[in-house]
């Protein structure tokens, strides 16, 4: 599989679909979460990440999980009046569907950002976490 | 949709027959094009839709339905408690309780005329849109509690409007059953600073002008005449509302398990209505809808502070307030005889006919008010519930044109600011906070409205009074 980027986003006949693709399950999230924020803001490259906040959610079962985690990101950009560009997932636990994280970014100012639209929530529709020659992809439309 | 897999009941009215394990027929209200342009997705959602537990009647799709989460976006299903009945958070949507309402102006298209771009500019400054846009309105925790009991109400305890207001809004502006302690502290904390808020996506605040009456005694009766200027506002319940859709699907999803409620699509997790979780939704769904309520309370003030900052005419006034996301407890005649069902509406809007003691009095004789979005560069429709809809669809209709490209699509065919150009061009103009937003929202990303309200007319469920055209547009 020849990959251009590892965050894109892809078709859906009312919103977007997310996706995010890497060598291991914690990148592929990572990168669904950049494909997440790049909806919400088009100049997404000029985000620093300047300040970090610890992120945290659970699931039932995996691919939920993802669903579970981009909704936290989104919650948590709402609380703290921010976006996010980078992220670490420092564990993940597959047993109980849990997993720990960082996510770096900074303040959402309005005017230095070109702002996209807000994506109301991570939805089930087209949710597939899985593995396709080496690497592993995480999707999902989101309500927009 | 392949239209040889459904039986034509009429024109406007086609059957998908019980199969497998639907408890009841699935009814699509479209003409024959309409149905032809459906995706083949609202047959599988609907027919799914038909199989949940208490179903009454019949799950219906409206002309408008495509694609959604769960239930198809257009659908409407009553659900009884008596027979084990469920609520459902796909059908009700994330953005709960957004609707549109629509407020008369007194004046005309020519009195609007030379300030309009003033009148606009201001509007774009005085209402928040667009992502990451925040409101005036600060508010304590426990402020935001009264948010949600109050709705629209208290907004208008704070001064946001004033007491006849409320006459106008669906459920007097305050639906009851909201108990914020169902509610997550994080969809509260989201919702601090979005209070009075449009929001972006296909949210919207319009101001149009009324081209063509359809129906004359209706119009007289909503004091509705030809060249009168309207604003539409079409915004929701914001992050608070987003937050409780995540919140219990989480929460339904083990709810079902637990039930033993066989569920064909994960956005269609549910609860009985007599259940914990079941109740908890409700409660929750409803300080969703006074939030929303709330909002558009808000946002209705600030039109009329710019009107009569711009205007010495007459005061701005609520037409009327409809939502578009929501379950409902309503009255309807099932049998010859009266039952409480739970009327889940996703993008889809209440249409009670005449004579129903929910409609304010200036309305009873003709039905409620329901306000139809096109796009920003057609028309959208003003049109009145029937008593036939009340008879088919639970007094329900359609929400708007419904999309016919993805956003993908539109933003592959335009940009933006070309969009926009072309609208000014039309002399309609457009302020936005995301030009990436604008070219989603390209008039041409969306079926057309005429031939949807056509549909809801010819089959009965709601008529035609006026059509009304977009002078400017402030997209979120």
């Amino acid at each position: 599989m020849e990959r251009t980027s590892l965050f894109e986003t892809f078709e859906h006949g009312a919103d977007i679909g997310i996706r995010g693709i890497g060598p291991t399950l914690e990148q592929a999230f990572e990168n669904g979460a950049k494909a997440l924020f790049s909806i919400i803001v088009i100049n997404f490259s000029s985000i620093k990440p300047v300040n970090i906040y610890q992120i945290s959610c659970f699931s039932f079962d995996l691919e939920p999980l993802f669903t579970s985690w981009i909704n936290q990101l989104l919650a948590e950009a709402d609380i703290n009046r921010c976006i996010f560009s980078d992220f670490k997932i420092n564990h993940l636990d597959l047993d109980n569907f849990r997993l720990s994280a960082l996510a770096f970014g900074e303040f959402f100012d309005t005017n230095r950002f070109e702002r996209g639209v807000d994506v109301k929530g991570a939805t089930f529709t087209e949710l597939k976490v899985y593995k396709r020659d080496g690497f592993w992809i995480a999707q999902c439309v989101v309500d927009v | 949709m392949n239209i040889n897999r459904l039986k034509r009941l009429d024109e406007c009215q086609w059957e998908i027959p019980i199969f497998d394990d639907m408890h009841v027929p699935a009814i699509i209200y479209a003409d024959r094009a309409l149905i032809e342009e459906m995706d083949e997705k609202v047959y599988d959602q609907i027919a799914n839709v038909a199989s949940l537990p208490g179903i009454v009647k019949a799950a219906i799709a409206m002309p408008d339905a495509h694609w959604g989460y769960g239930f198809p976006i257009g659908g409407v299903a009553a659900f009884d408690p008596d027979q084990d009945g469920i609520i459902s958070v796909g059908g009700v949507g994330y953005d709960i309780s957004c609707g549109v309402r629509t407020m008369i102006t007194g004046l005309t298209r020519q009195e609007i005329a030379p300030k309009i771009k003033t009148l606009v500019d201001k509007l774009f400054e005085t209402v928040p849109s667009g992502v990451g846009s925040e409101g005036k309105i600060r508010l304590s925790p426990a402020k935001l509690d009264d948010v949600l009991i109050g709705g629209a109400r208290w907004a208008i305890e704070l001064g946001y409007g004033v007491p006849e207001d409320l006459d106008y809004i669906e459920e007097h502006g305050c639906i009851t059953g909201a108990d914020p302690s169902c509610v997550s502290e994080t969809a509260k904390k989201r919702q601090y600073r979005q209070v009075g808020t449009l929001g972006s996506g296909n949210h919207y605040l319009e101001i149009q002008y009324i081209e063509e009456i359809f129906h004359q005694p209706s119009a007289d009766a909503m004091g509705l005449k030809k060249n009168d200027v309207v604003v539409a506002i079409h915004c929701g319940s914001r992050a608070l509302g987003h937050q409780i859709g995540t919140d219990y699907i989480q929460i339904l999803g083990q709810a079902s398990r637990k039930y033993n409620i066989p569920i064909k699509e994960r956005e269609l997790v549910c609860a009985p209505i007599r259940s914990s979780e079941g109740e908890a939704y409700y409660k929750a769904m409803a300080c969703g809808v006074n939030c929303a309520l709330a909002n558009r309370q808000v946002i209705g003030h600030l039109v009329r502070q710019v009107f009569n900052d711009i205007f010495s005419g007459p005061e701005v006034k609520i037409l009327y307030d409809v939502s578009h996301n929501t379950c409902k407890i309503e009255n309807h005649y099932v049998d010859g005889e009266i039952k409480r069902l739970y009327v889940h509406r996703k993008g889809a809007t209440r249409a009670f006919g005449p004579g129903r003691t929910e409609l304010p009095e200036k309305f009873r004789g003709i039905g409620q008010p329901v306000f139809i979005g096109g796009t920003m560069g057609t028309h959208s429709y003003i049109l009145v519930g029937q008593e036939k809809g009340e008879a088919l669809v639970w007094g329900s209709a359609c929400h708007g044109a419904g999309r016919a490209m993805s956003r993908n699509a539109a933003l592959k065919r335009w940009k933006g600011k070309d969009v926009i150009q072309r609208l000014a061009d039309k002399g309609i103009i457009v302020r936005t906070a995301s030009y990436r937003g604008a070219a989603e929202e390209a008039p041409d990303a969306y079926k057309d409205v005429s031939a949807v309200v056509d549909a809801i007319d010819r089959a009965g469920l709601a008529r035609k009074v006026a059509r009304v055209k977009p002078m400017a547009c402030i997209k979120g």
